[in-house]
């Protein structure tokens, strides 16, 4: 609350809600956003250990009739590129919720403990259940999303005072570290979990068939959707609780609907790719930075920079070391680690 | 402003259609875990006023001011809102007729005035129907009232501490509730902008017919813009009434263990009060000799 500075002269008298400028660089932005996952879907459909032309690659999504850009084109292009989409789109928006809910600006699927929630499920269906396929872990890990999720936000909500920003962040630090000793402790003995762990503990998109990520995507649609009727109320709260609830905001109801979507969006996607950090927390400083602290822009900006960070990551991993492979997880960290410390060395920390 | 249920539109109502006294208290007790915080106190708002509670820290005004906006459970007793118990009626239903500012609100950075002020508008919109022209005309109604329309392109980090506050009560304000609530709107305020903020508060008051309560520090400017003066100590009532009834030199010494010389002042009317410190007998010797 520093005073009196004096009022600089101004330059316009608009009485419209929104400033107009940043109305319209929020649209630009979105459409560039939209263009450039366009073209990073594109790209990662094109490049890789064998390059494909434009023709070959219309014919494969089309007309595909057995050829091996077809096959390559159908089998492993398309899904590990549809995967990362969804995986991005929903790692994106939920880091926006997250980061909102719980007003912390590191927040992502690690600092809630979800991530280590899924992470033990994985591990806990082989140790304790036997489970072997891709198929029957994955959902294993969801299951164990969810319980991290539900159960932060019950510690949370059930602490004098309620959910807050400190209670969520606290309990999701007690849940990472709870997580985290349970599957180092099945790992030690299981020598079957610690070969599938070390592999989902990267963060991949590639090896999953389309099926998996079909089957994931209803969690993802309705996770969206809810994550969207949440933004307004996250508004609301990031004037403070006293406000939200004058404005008529049921701050409880408003939390738990955002836990809800960011357990099933990080859950799902976690479970599927592994635990990927850092899409949810780069895409949302980003989308604030290009559309200032109004949620329901900064969630559906974060969600479609999220999947551009996870297909480029994905297509840059093929290219760099050919004819092997960097996982998605791995080049998102080398490559984002630096940028994103540049980025907040510039343009400095956001209040939120 | 198309809506005419008398308890919606502020300006619109007929006098007769809205009840005199608006909220009231009735033997409420309000506590943080055990520690009873406003002990069995009664207390009524009426309409188009502008009730100023005044006392000393931690005396439960704020506290009483946050249960007045439904922000907090009764331990005891009841808060009626026009006659009904406030915590039976759906928070979004509060939340049309009852704005409440606390203390020092905080804003997400890079929030520009425009977007605050709208944010006001919350408990007017549903998840189908987002923005409508009633919204925009009360988003400008509301930048101009309160003189911001000239910043509204600004962010809130760029104002001075009084155009800030003057951008919150903007939002209060595009809630259009008739009942506005606001919890030291002066604090961290210079004197130009205490009296900037007051003179707005007693507009809207005047012009629009807003019934105000407000919690403020400043005694003076308490007993000047206030209709009703209500004196808390200790969560009790000591005294209400009209500034002139209340504020004796008594009852200073009373609730706020100080002594004081209350004046009336030639401008206004008001009772001014004039603290005596342990040093006031001491100046005042020489200066007299001085004259």
């Amino acid at each position: 609350m520093t005073e009196a500075l004096p009022a600089p002269p101004t330059k316009r008298g608009r009485t419209r809600q929104v400033a107009p400028e940043r109305a319209s660089r929020r649209g630009v932005w979105t459409v560039v956003l939209v263009s450039a996952l366009v073209l990073a879907v594109m790209l990662s459909i094109a490049l890789g250990a064998e390059p494909l032309s434009p023709g070959e690659i219309w014919h494969g999504l089309w007309h595909a009739s057995g050829s091996e850009g077809d096959v390559i084109v159908r089998s492993l292009r398309l899904p590990r590129t549809v995967t990362a989409v969804v995986a991005g789109l929903a790692l994106g928006a939920a880091g926006a919720l997250m980061q909102g809910h719980t007003r912390n600006p590191i927040a992502d699927p690690v600092v809630l403990g979800i991530s280590a929630g899924a992470g033990m499920g994985v591990v806990a269906s082989i140790f304790l259940v036997g489970v072997t396929g891709l198929y029957g872990y994955v959902w294993f890990g969801f299951l164990g999303a969810a319980l991290a999720g539900a159960g932060v936000y019950a510690v949370g909500a059930l602490t004098r005072g309620g959910a807050t920003p400190v209670t969520l962040a606290l309990a999701g630090a007690s849940a990472h570290a709870l997580f985290t000793a349970l599957t180092a402790g099945m790992v030690l003995f299981d020598r079957q979990a610690l070969e599938t762990y070390r592999f989902w503990t990267v963060g991949s998109v590639s090896g999953q068939p389309l099926e998996l990520t079909v089957r994931a995507l209803p969690f993802i649609v309705v996770g969206l959707v809810v994550a969207a009727l949440n933004t307004p109320g996250l508004n609301a709260l990031s004037l403070g609780e006293d406000v939200a609830r004058s404005l008529g905001v049921r701050v409880g109801l408003n939390r738990a609907l955002g836990m809800t979507a960011v357990t099933l969006l990080t859950g799902t996607a976690v479970a599927v790719c592994g635990p990927i950090g850092f899409v949810g927390l780069v895409g949302t400083h980003i989308a604030r930075y290009l559309s200032g602290p109004d949620y329901r822009w900064i969630t559906a900006q974060a969600a479609l920079i999220g999947a551009v960070l996870m297909v480029a990551a994905d297509t840059l991993g093929r290219l760099v070391a050919r004819p092997g492979e960097l996982q998605v997880g791995i080049v998102l960290a080398l490559i984002g680690a630096p940028v994103f410390i540049q980025l907040v060395r510039r343009r400095g920390a956001v209040r939120i | 402003m198309t809506d005419t249920t008398p308890t919606r539109s502020a300006s619109a109502a007929p006098e007769e259609a809205r009840p005199s006294v608006r909220l009231r208290a009735q033997g409420l007790t309000l506590a943080y875990g055990d520690r009873a915080v406003v002990h069995e106190l009664d207390l009524d708002v009426p309409d188009r006023t502008v009730t100023v509670i005044i006392g000393p820290n931690g005396c439960g005004k704020s506290t009483l001011l946050r249960a007045f906006g439904r922000l907090m459970k009764p331990a005891a007793g009841s808060v009626l809102l026009d006659g009904q118990p406030v915590h039976r009626i759906p928070t979004r239903k509060v939340a049309e007729r009852v704005g409440l500012l606390p203390q020092s609100p905080m804003a997400p950075e890079g929030l520009s005035v425009a977007d605050l002020v709208a944010r006001g508008r919350h408990p007017h919109q549903t998840w189908y129907r987002r923005w409508s022209s009633d919204d925009e005309a009360a988003v400008a109604e509301a930048l101009r009232a309160t003189g911001m329309v000239e910043l509204a392109g600004r962010t809130l980090d760029e104002l001075s501490g009084g155009q800030r506050q003057r951008a919150w009560i903007a939002m209060a304000l595009a809630q259009q509730t008739e009942l506005l609530l606001l919890d030291e709107p002066t604090n961290h305020l210079d004197l130009a902008h205490q009296v900037e903020v007051l003179d707005l508060v007693r507009d809207l008051h005047l012009t629009m017919g807003r019934t105000v309560v407000m919690v403020l520090h400043d005694l003076s400017l308490a007993a000047r813009y206030a209709d009703r003066l209500v004196a808390m100590r200790q969560g009790r009532v000591v005294a209400q009434g009209t500034p002139s009834q209340v504020l004796t030199e008594e009852l200073v010494e009373e609730v706020f263990g100080l002594r004081a010389r209350v004046r009336v002042d030639e401008e206004t009317g008001a009772p001014l009060v004039i603290p005596l410190s342990r040093h006031t007998g001491l100046v005042e010797g020489p200066r007299d000799d001085r004259m």
